[in-house]
């Protein structure tokens, strides 16, 4: 039985808590990004700056349950100031760890827990991902899981959001 | 005191909780405290049972074998429309009960019905802030079709219905959808009032009975709606089956929801003779194991008494309010109306300013079940200012016990986020 303590991880409460880079970019010239959790309501707000293909600055606006607050908190931090490129990186390592889960549904043959941590080490570049790594113990709580990638996919979105712009704004210029 | 209330209303919730398997299941280490009829009931073993009997023994689809199982199967399905109509005080049940596969289905066969045979361009249809996503979105995907204005009857901050207006709203609109009962607030709807002024301004009346019929006494015959929707499963019965009720008179004339076999009575390579009611809505071979199912449920219902079923979830509704404004004070606030004797047992609450997703997490370590998110109202949600709701809600078969065992583990959940 996974316990509460895998997926309330201290470092997760404590981002509840305090959220880190709280709050809305003026827009323009930031991009802005609104993301939607059709099962539970909830809403986040990325907004993020692009520049020199970097994200120079970001932001998170919305409410959500203390895994989607937290998840968009580290994210915000883990991403600010690093390259567009980098920023990519992460968030497929990220939804990469987040998708194991089907490996370990009810259902499948059930491997033990030591296993499935093997194979997920082995997938992934898990200590690349410094603090996110608390939310690794979401994956046993599946109905979770769209929770903690509700900002990693709106990010996405805004950084393909603001790749378009550039080059359409290059393209005309 | 459980025993007090239960013996006084004749409802021995001790003894008829040992007809629900599920209910002796465990969650995590913990005997299960299932608090989410409102979402899906439990199913008593009469219920079960009756589905495996017939499986085994009389099994054969309905409506075309002349042999000895395919006649009783026939008689067993048509038996159960019939069962369920008494139950609700249907005047004509072996006609007006029409099996859909939910609730969800007999409203968009209305909408698809009803609806497109008698609205057009410019006409108006009156809804509640309250409704379930299933009496608001036919309606709208009709609306676009056919350029309808929708009104809607507010709601106060009690979560009861503001009616000082309702003349003024319904005139001129063909068609009230409203819902018996919240399924997030609990409130209950005065169906019967609404249903006077909106005849005489020349409208029909539709009722949402998902959370009604299986919690209350329901009589179409007095009611006052028109038609009536709702869900089998729960009402102690098994998914996949669902009633509309319709008065005779107005399905008579409509056209078929969707085509196929069991709906027709001839088709020739120019066109179709579409049956008689009930059938000539229930296109293709119906749920039958399911219409047995809810025939046993309706059975056990009854056997029960819808009016002791009521009186036990009024009790068990107080005692729940009380409890939790007693232990939680300020950090509990229940939404919907205050008086236990105005609204059904649902109970829509928010904890502090934890997240509902994450009392629900945490209750489900102690084997609580409830309910977290939009339940499937969002406009309501809107209304109320919040993204989602946790919800408790309450059945034949829950006892103050489980009533208790919310409030423990609420407790646990305010010390774990700290
Ligand atoms: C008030 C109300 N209406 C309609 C429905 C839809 O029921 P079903 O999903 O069985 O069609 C529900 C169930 O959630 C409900 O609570």
């Amino acid at each position: 039985m996974a316990g509460l303590e895998d997926l309330y991880r201290e470092i997760i409460l404590d981002h509840y808590r305090s959220p880190r880079n709280r709050g809305e970019l003026p827009s323009p010239p930031a991009q802005r990004v609104e993301g939607f959790n059709p099962l539970c309501g909830d809403e986040i707000v990325v907004t993020l700056e692009v520049n020199d293909e970097t994200v120079s600055d970001i932001k998170i606006g919305g409410t959500g349950c203390s895994i989607s607050q937290s998840s968009a908190s580290l994210m915000s931090a883990a991403v600010k100031g690093k390259p567009v490129t980098e920023v990519r990186d992460l968030i497929r390592t990220f939804k990469g760890m987040m998708s194991i889960h089907e490996s370990t549904l009810p259902g499948k043959d059930s491997q033990d827990e030591a296993d499935i941590e093997a194979r997920e080490a082995q997938l992934l570049d898990v200590d690349s991902l410094g603090e996110l790594a608390a939310l690794q113990g979401v994956v046993k709580f599946p109905v979770r899981i769209k929770c903690a990638t509700l900002s990693w996919n709106t990010l996405a979105q805004g950084l393909d959001e603001a790749e378009a712009e550039s080059e359409a704004g290059s393209a005309g210029a | 005191m459980a025993g007090l209330i239960d013996v006084a209303q004749g409802l021995d919730v001790e003894t008829l909780r040992k007809d629900f398997p599920l209910l002796a299941q465990e969650v995590n280490g913990h005997p299960i405290t299932y608090l989410d009829s409102a979402a899906s009931s439990q199913r008593p073993r009469q219920v079960l049972d009756a589905m495996r009997e017939y499986d085994e023994t009389t099994h054969a689809n309905v409506h075309r074998g002349v042999y000895g199982i395919a006649e009783e199967a026939t008689h067993r399905f048509e038996a159960a429309r019939v069962a369920v109509g008494r139950f609700i005080g249907a005047p004509n049940p072996s006609r007006e009960i029409l099996f859909s596969k939910n609730a969800t289905e007999g409203l968009n066969l209305v909408a698809n019905t009803w609806g497109r045979t008698h609205l057009h361009p410019g006409d108006s249809i009156l809804l509640t802030e309250m409704e379930h996503h299933a009496n608001i979105v036919p309606w709208q995907m009709l609306a676009e079709e056919r350029e309808l204005s929708i009104r809607w009857i507010p709601i106060d901050d009690d979560g009861a219905l503001i009616l000082d207006d309702l003349e003024r709203l319904v005139d001129g609109v063909k068609l009230v959808g409203i819902t018996c009962m919240s399924n997030v607030l609990g409130t209950l709807n005065p169906i019967g009032d609404i249903a006077r002024v909106a005849h005489a301004a020349g409208a029909v009346v539709v009722a949402d009975g998902a959370q009604s019929v299986p919690h209350l006494p329901t009589d179409v015959s007095t009611l006052g709606c028109d038609f009536l929707a709702f869900s089998a499963h729960k009402m102690l019965g098994p998914t996949g089956i669902g009633v509309l009720w319709g008065r005779d008179e107005l399905l008579t004339p409509l056209p078929p929801f969707l085509g196929g076999g069991e709906m027709i009575l001839d088709v020739r390579k120019e066109g179709f003779t579409p049956n008689d009611l009930p059938w000539r809505f229930e296109a293709g071979t119906p749920p039958i194991t399911e219409a047995i199912g809810l025939g046993a449920a309706v059975e056990y219902l009854q056997a029960i008494g819808m009016e002791s079923i009521r009186a036990h979830e009024i009790a068990l509704t107080t005692y729940a309010m009380n409890t939790l404004a007693e232990r939680f004070g300020d950090d509990i606030r229940i939404f919907g109306p205050k008086d236990p004797i105005q609204r059904g047992g649902v109970l829509s609450f928010a904890y502090r300013d934890i997240h509902p997703h994450d009392v629900s997490q945490i209750l489900d370590q102690y084997g609580v079940c409830v309910r977290a998110g939009h339940h499937c109202a969002k406009p309501l949600m809107r209304r109320l200012g919040v993204n989602a709701t946790a919800r408790a809600s309450f059945a034949l078969y829950n006892n103050e016990s489980d009533v208790d065992t919310l409030a423990n583990a609420l407790a646990e959940t305010g010390a774990f986020f700290g």
